[in-house]
């Protein structure tokens, strides 16, 4: 029977007498063709002399040499240098060391040029100092190709010199000067010994000068603590690898917690040796990158996390506080401090508490227990601002009394809450002077733009732990007519000398102490013992309380439950403070928690969405969507995307920093809401209301399913007790298939459909990651796109699951309280009712799950099922264990994606560069600059993967051939293993059977991804332990 | 480390200096001798010997000093004669300034002085090694009267009058081979007319011919054969499409006009000069490299004029009007012997261009492989300009693979992976292509 359905294009068709309809019916061209306007007029139609046949020939004409031009290639031009510059040879890359201090991340790197571009930021592995590139570090070269550049210096909109500049200036400092009148330098935090001493002569100059340090994301509250206590401006530092114990309160220490780059050391004590780890106990209410890494994590709100701390200061140190915490609470912050006093010295606790008191706590915590992780005689330096000394300024400002206002590093109308106040205090600035790579939320309101240089093309000092010093020197010449802050207070305090000059003078006479400045530039870090001048920048003038049992109390006292939902500020691993926001590779970065890219959002407990009505529903094509809410804090609303969070504390939402930028950055990149808008009191806690929203947001997520649902061959784990006691059989057990009705092993040769081939003569390449070592951090994945030319697809394309990174991170959760629990579950499972509703419970995760973190990329299989399937076989093995794909032979048919187990290969939909479709890095000159010469950039219709860096370990043969010697464990790398500075990665020559990944791979904890399918890759992976020793 | 480098760079002008003399023609080679025998004899009578004067002046002062030429120093044509004319100045200040010339200035001598500011402050290398006969010797060398201009031009008129002679030879030959063929064809004419003319006198029945099918008509009839033939053009033209498209992209023999005409044939043919002094990061670098325009100064600083064979179509003043384009590219001015700072890059017209998907490294080739660089670039010190050698197409580099052992000798690399490989193979050397350069992630990424 035929359907009586009717179908309808517009609701106009509902409407029996419709014109409309009637018209469009008939008439498929609604306006007449314009003809006549095309055609001409008859008259000179007919005047002309041109006939129908001359038209013909035109024509014919045309074609014909379009088509014998198109025949010849065309001619390329090889321009060599005039004179070349001895250091660069075409063809072979240099590497500067230097280091990153945008006032967010403040890392030592190493910074390879090709032909002097600047291509890709590593590791500098002579720096011992903490903060090694992180996921933005890394991606940091591409803001230096940023095609949105202020190119040269401006006032009021229009494009200047830098001498009208410079006398336009200079008259209106001097006559501030002459006035009196304050003059203020708002800056970020430089940690840099020379900056300080700059700004001292400037003060000496001018007089009438205050410098206010301003970061976007305050860590005040833990200056104001160190302060009080050790009497200078910094943060206590911590070396986790010579913790055992480790209990943070809120601290998201993995993350980007004071600073952060603490990573590296924690790893350290959680591989196991000689069967001890470390212990790591969470207590926080966004699930972070911290807690999802910690053996025993408690959500719970940050209210209850004050009390917490103070009853874990009563409890290790002494005292007694009120407040009442839920039992199950209590029992863990009891068990927590009787650890900790059992480690001793071996214990740490750290706070992100933002509250002097609960910073204070930590300290004494760790004094009493004379923690050994515990380091306040070295503080780290890079972070300096004042939350009082920026109220202040704005009050100043809006009161009329400051003359100049100096920025640099800092978008105060972007990252302050109370913007507007900003505003208006910066109208009633005589001189306004903004030091901006870009025309931004803070810069378009100032009088004077002044173009400053990227770090890549400046000079910079920073100390980044007391006597830790570091460098920074330029690795290409300025792309635009810039200048750096620090000149420009060169030239205003009338010092003819260029800042390179100024620091190598003031590391001479203060810092180096008779060492050689080209040395520490060589190496780019410096470790002295000569204390430097400090410059008394203001600080806070509020007394501090004294620290003793009293801060407990008053931390206590200050915990104070209401029935609103709390709100954590956060910033995500790839964003930051959001200074990057127009970095295409950040911003298409996946949040290791959330999977979620080109966002920020509500995370939210299941619990209180239900309550409040909020939902996240997948869509048929694959892709998340999610409720809108209004978020509410003192008035201040934002409607804002809801992700619904496991392990999201019950009472508690989460929103992340640096989203919602409105200038100076594509229109792709203009993602997310701004959450500095509720970041109220530099408090990183909020009281908000929360209601539901009309509408529904599109997210781009890249991994939808969360759990496990008890697939214990994807990821293995287990308990240190079990990896202790029990032989490896019980916990790493090699997957078995009945061969006669006799178990065999998956990877005997005897059950194996496949020839194996020798592989025992030259190299073998493996690549170990360590699950226990990886955080999760993502340096790995950044690298890899800086490294092999991965293309950004754009949120659309990644909703459409077409993503193209090389390397991903997996995140899975537990859908019972562990993934043990998860396996016990499937185990038992038994009958068809049962399997149905089990496993659909099994899809969910659980409140408080486990999280395992997998970078995953090809897994380079010796017996891969994608090269058996390529009709061009454009995907073949190499000896050296490498899956190579010639991508000139790929014919697209998808086929090897579609047989590869491990869904690492890559499809190429469009031409993802020249093309404006895709409007990211790619598609301008200034951008397709960061591009590794030696690997191709593919194009569309073309199938692409991770090729274990192929070039790079050719290219490490290749040295060794020319040089005649051996080669060493170590030299080999990928780009991911070179960029993980926790030791998770590890890549070598198993044939080399000193080499570190040989013994890797004997190891009782390796396993290979999906062993049963018998595909036995070259990339291992070694089981999770989890230390769940209690007590 | 600087100081070797320059000496270097001096020791190589002066074996250039050389070898351009030793290739001159022959002509030139054989007037030049006569002239100067006549020479020898009337000027040993007075002093030094030119001959070996010549020689001790280009190994010691041609990198700075020319006869007839201003360079980083004066001009010395007849300098001992000039001296004492001018200012008085005996063979002893000669001797003097020559072994020691910083003394001089440093003693006040006012000529020397003049002379030293004059030329930028640049004080001449002392030269205490030279005695004095062999000054006497380089004196007499720079007293000869200038004479090479006509030499010159003798010789290009010789080489053009040979190479007309020639031209017509051939053509006089054709001539005659073409009136040969026409007496031929009268004379077959003439004697078939005279056969027929004895027939008809003699009453002969010349054979009538009968009417047969014309072959082509035969052919047409014939289906099979026509299927065979249609078969055949298809195969054939799809024989050639094939061949068509299959070398699209391949530029063998693309030999494109450049900026400056740079002799390769003057350059590595006739002076011998090393590949890789000029293309020095095929060394170590993928890229062979273009030599930046300081590499080309190193020498050209002196040699400033052009002066081995000619031919019509690139004479001296050609050759010479191509190095004064280096000079405008590089900012030199020749007059003043320095830099004018004016610099402006040459745009070459890349030869051989590999896509982009192919990774080539010259460094692997020519530094471990010790392959020559003609196995590629073919007879490159035979040309005149610059082509592609090679079809560079993948089969031609596969099938080099298939058939080259591996350069394993004293590198302690390939040691073990050799020892292990050949014996798994069996065989004594390694072919590149059992080493495993026949993958494609080799070349692929």
């Amino acid at each position: 029977m035929s359907s009586n359905k009717k179908y309808w294009k517009s609701v106009e068709e509902l409407n029996e007498n419709s014109s409309i309809v009637e018209t469009l019916k008939q008439n498929e061209f609604v306006a007449e063709i314009p003809t006549d306007e095309f055609l001409g007029d008859k008259d000179t139609l007919e005047a002309t002399s041109t006939t129908r046949r001359d038209f013909l020939k035109y024509v014919g004409f045309s074609t014909a040499a379009a088509s014998l031009a198109a025949c010849e290639g065309p001619v390329k031009k090889s321009i060599p240098y005039v004179v070349q510059p001895t250091e660069i040879i075409p063809g072979v890359a240099n590497y500067y060391a230097s280091t990153i201090a945008d006032g967010f991340d403040f890392a030592s790197v190493l910074v390879k040029t090709r032909e002097g571009r600047p291509i890709k930021i590593e590791n500098n592995t002579m720096a011992a100092t903490n903060g090694s590139a992180n996921a933005r570090v890394n991606a940091s070269v591409l803001g230096l190709y940023d095609s949105l550049r202020v190119q040269g210096p401006k006032k009021e909109g229009e494009s200047i010199s830098w001498n009208t500049f410079d006398a336009e200036t200079n008259q209106k400092l001097t006559d501030l000067k002459v006035s009196g009148k304050q003059i203020v330098l708002l800056t970020q935090t430089f940690a840099s010994p020379s900056t300080s001493k700059l700004i001292l002569e400037f003060k000496e100059k001018y007089g009438n000068v205050s410098h206010v340090v301003y970061d976007a994301v305050s860590e005040s509250a833990a200056l104001d603590a160190y302060q009080a206590k050790y009497g200078e401006r910094g943060l206590a530092n911590y070396d986790f690898s010579k913790a055992m114990t480790i209990v943070s309160v809120g601290a998201d220490f993995l993350g980007d917690w004071q600073g952060g780059g603490f990573d590296s050391g924690y790893s350290k004590n959680r591989v196991p040796d000689h069967g001890k780890m470390s212990r790591h106990i969470q207590f926080e209410s966004n699930m972070s990158l911290s807690g999802a890494n910690a053996d025993k994590r408690i959500p719970l709100t940050p209210t209850e996390q004050k009390l917490a701390l103070a009853k874990l200061y009563s409890y290790v140190v002494g005292g007694s506080v009120s407040g009442n915490l839920p039992d199950h609470i209590e029992d863990a912050v009891k068990k927590a401090a009787s650890q900790l006093k059992k480690a001793g010295s071996n214990g740490v606790v750290i706070t992100g508490i933002q509250d002097v008191n609960a910073q204070t706590i930590a300290l004494e915590i760790n004094e009493s227990l004379s923690s050994k992780a515990f380091d306040p005689k070295t503080p780290i330096k890079t972070r300096q601002g004042s939350n009082n000394a920026v109220a202040q300024l704005i009050t100043d400002m809006k009161a009329g009394k400051v003359g100049a206002i100096i920025m640099s590093g800092v978008n105060p109308m972007y990252t302050l809450a109370n913007a507007s106040d900003f505003a208006e205090g910066l109208k009633k600035t005589d001189l306004s002077i903004a030091f901006s790579m870009k025309v931004d939320e803070t810069s378009s309101l100032t009088n004077f733009i002044a173009a400053s240089p990227h770090y890549l093309e400046s000079w910079g000092d920073v100390e980044l732990k007391k006597g830790h010093y570091s460098l920074t020197q330029p690795t290409i010449r300025p792309l635009f007519d810039t200048r750096q802050f620090q000149d420009a207070l060169l030239k205003w305090t009338g010092n003819d000398v260029s800042y390179h000059d100024y620091i190598k003078d003031a590391w001479g006479t203060t810092i180096l102490g008779g060492s050689s400045f080209n040395q520490a530039l060589h190496d780019g870090v410096y470790v002295g013992s000569i204390a430097t001048e400090t410059e008394g920048t203001t600080i806070a003038e509020e007394a501090v309380e004294t620290p003793s049992g009293n801060a407990a109390r008053a931390l206590a006292a200050s915990a104070k439950s209401n029935n609103e939902l709390e709100l954590t500020l956060y910033t995500k691993v790839g964003m930051g403070d959001g200074q990057q926001a127009n970095n295409p590779w950040l911003q298409e970065f996946p949040d290791p928690l959330t999977r979620t890219s080109w966002d920020n959002y509500l995370t939210i407990s299941k619990a209180d969405a239900d309550r409040i009505g909020l939902s996240n529903t997948h869509v048929a094509n694959g892709a998340l969507n999610g409720s809108y809410a209004n978020v509410s804090v003192n008035g201040a609303t934002l409607k804002v995307p809801v992700i619904i969070q496991p392990g999201q504390a019950k009472g508690s939402v989460g929103l992340a920093f640096g989203y919602g930028r409105t200038l100076g950055l594509k229109e792709e990149m203009q993602t997310g809401v701004n959450a500095y808008a509720l970041y109220q009191n530099f408090d990183t806690v909020q009281s908000v209301t929360v209601e539901p929203a009309s509408g529904e947001h599109e997210f781009a997520s890249v991994q939808l399913h969360n759990t496990l649902m008890g697939r214990g061959d994807i990821i293995r784990e287990t308990t240190l007790e079990i990896f202790n006691t029990s032989d490896r059989n019980v916990w790493n057990k090699v997957p078995t298939v009945s061969l006669n009705h006799i178990e065999t092993p998956v990877t005997s040769p005897e059950v194996d459909l496949w020839d194996e081939f020798d592989r025992s003569i030259g190299h073998h390449f493996n690549l170990s990651i360590d699950l226990n070592a990886c955080t999760g951090c993502g340096a790995c994945v950044i690298a890899c796109h800086a490294e092999n030319n991965v293309p950004v697809v754009g949120k659309t394309e990644v909703r459409r699951s077409r993503d193209m990174h090389w390397l991903r991170i997996d995140r899975y959760y537990s859908s019972e309280d562990s993934f043990v629990g998860d396996n016990e579950k499937k185990d038992n499972i038994s009958g068809l009712g049962s399997s149905l509703s089990e496993f659909s419970e099994m899809e969910n995760a659980s409140v408080n799950p486990q999280v395992a973190f997998q970078p995953v990329m090809c897994q380079h299989c010796n017996h891969a099922p994608c090269e058996t399937v390529c009709p061009v076989a454009a995907t073949s093995h190499g000896r050296q264990g490498q899956n190579q794909m010639a991508y000139n032979r790929c014919v697209g048919t998808r086929y090897c994606a579609n047989n590869c187990p491990y869904k690492v290969r890559r499809f190429n939909w469009f031409l993802y560069n020249d093309n404006d479709e895709f409007d990211y890095h790619m598609n301008d000159d200034l951008g397709r600059m960061v591009l590794n010469p030696d690997v191709v950039v593919r194009s569309r219709g073309v199938m692409e993967k991770c090729s274990m860096c192929i070039q790079k370990t050719q290219k490490t043969i290749l040295d060794a051939k020319r040089d005649g010697r051996e080669i060493k464990d170590g030299e080999f790398q990928t780009a991911c293993s070179a960029a993980c500075s926790n030791g998770a990665m590890t890549f070598g020559d198993i044939n080399d059977k000193d080499s570190k990944v040989a013994k890797l791979l004997k190891d009782d904890r390796m396993y290979h991804l999906l062993e049963t399918v018998g595909t036995k890759p070259n990339v291992q992976y070694h089981t999770k332990v989890r230390n769940t020793t209690e007590a | 480390m600087k100081k070797s480098y320059q000496s270097l760079e001096v020791n190589l002008t002066n074996n250039m200096r050389q070898v351009i003399h030793r290739n001159l023609s022959k002509n030139i080679l054989r007037l030049c001798l006569i002239i100067l025998v006549a020479f020898t004899t009337s000027l040993s009578a007075q002093d030094g010997d030119p001959v070996k004067g010549k020689s001790l002046f280009n190994a010691n002062c041609a990198a700075c000093h020319q006869l007839d030429k201003k360079m980083t120093g004066p001009a010395l044509r007849n300098v001992e004669a000039r001296l004492s004319d001018e200012h008085g100045l005996d063979r002893e200040w000669i001797n003097a300034w020559i072994r020691n010339s910083a003394g001089v200035i440093k003693s006040g001598d006012t000529y020397a002085n003049k002379i030293y500011d004059e030329y930028g402050g640049a004080a001449m290398t002392a030269m205490p090694q030279l005695s004095d006969d062999d000054i006497n010797n380089i004196l007499a060398y720079t007293a000869e009267e200038k004479k090479a201009p006509a030499a010159v031009t003798a010789g290009a008129v010789g080489n053009q009058a040979t190479t007309t002679s020639n031209g017509i030879s051939n053509e006089i030959i054709l001539g005659a081979l073409a009136i040969l063929f026409a007496l031929l064809a009268i004379g077959l004419y003439l004697v078939n007319k005279t056969l027929r003319r004895f027939a008809t006198v003699q009453n002969l029945d010349l054979p009538e011919e009968t009417k047969t099918t014309p072959i082509w008509k035969a052919f047409v009839q014939n289906q099979f054969l026509m299927l065979v033939v249609a078969i055949f053009f298809l195969l054939a033209s799809a024989y050639f499409v094939f061949g068509y498209l299959s070398q699209i992209g391949v530029d063998q023999g693309y030999e494109p006009v450049q900026p400056i005409h740079f002799s390769h044939k003057i350059h590595a043919g006739d002076n011998g000069i090393d590949c890789k002094y000029c293309h020095s990061s095929a060394r170590v670098s993928k890229h062979s490299g273009i030599p930046s325009l300081n590499v080309c100064m190193n020498c050209h600083k002196s040699i400033y004029e052009y002066n081995g064979g000619t031919s019509p179509e690139y004479s001296k003043e050609f050759y010479d009007g191509e190095i004064q384009k280096l000079y405008a590219a590089a900012g030199w001015s020749d007059a003043d012997q320095k830099y004018t700072g004016d610099s402006q890059p040459v745009k070459w017209v890349r030869i051989h261009n590999l896509p982009d998907f192919a990774y080539f490294n010259h460094s692997q080739h020519v530094t471990v492989a010790g392959v020559e660089c003609q196995t590629c670039h073919g007879p490159v010190e035979e040309m005149e300009v610059m082509y592609q050698h090679a079809p560079l197409t993948m089969g031609w580099c596969i099938d080099c693979h298939r058939t080259t052992d591996v350069n394993v000798k004293d590198n302690s690399y390939y040691t073990k992976i050799h020892e292990e490989l050949s014996k798994k193979y069996g065989v004594e050397n390694l072919t590149v292509a059992q080493m495993g350069g026949l993958e494609c992630g080799k070349c692929h990424y």
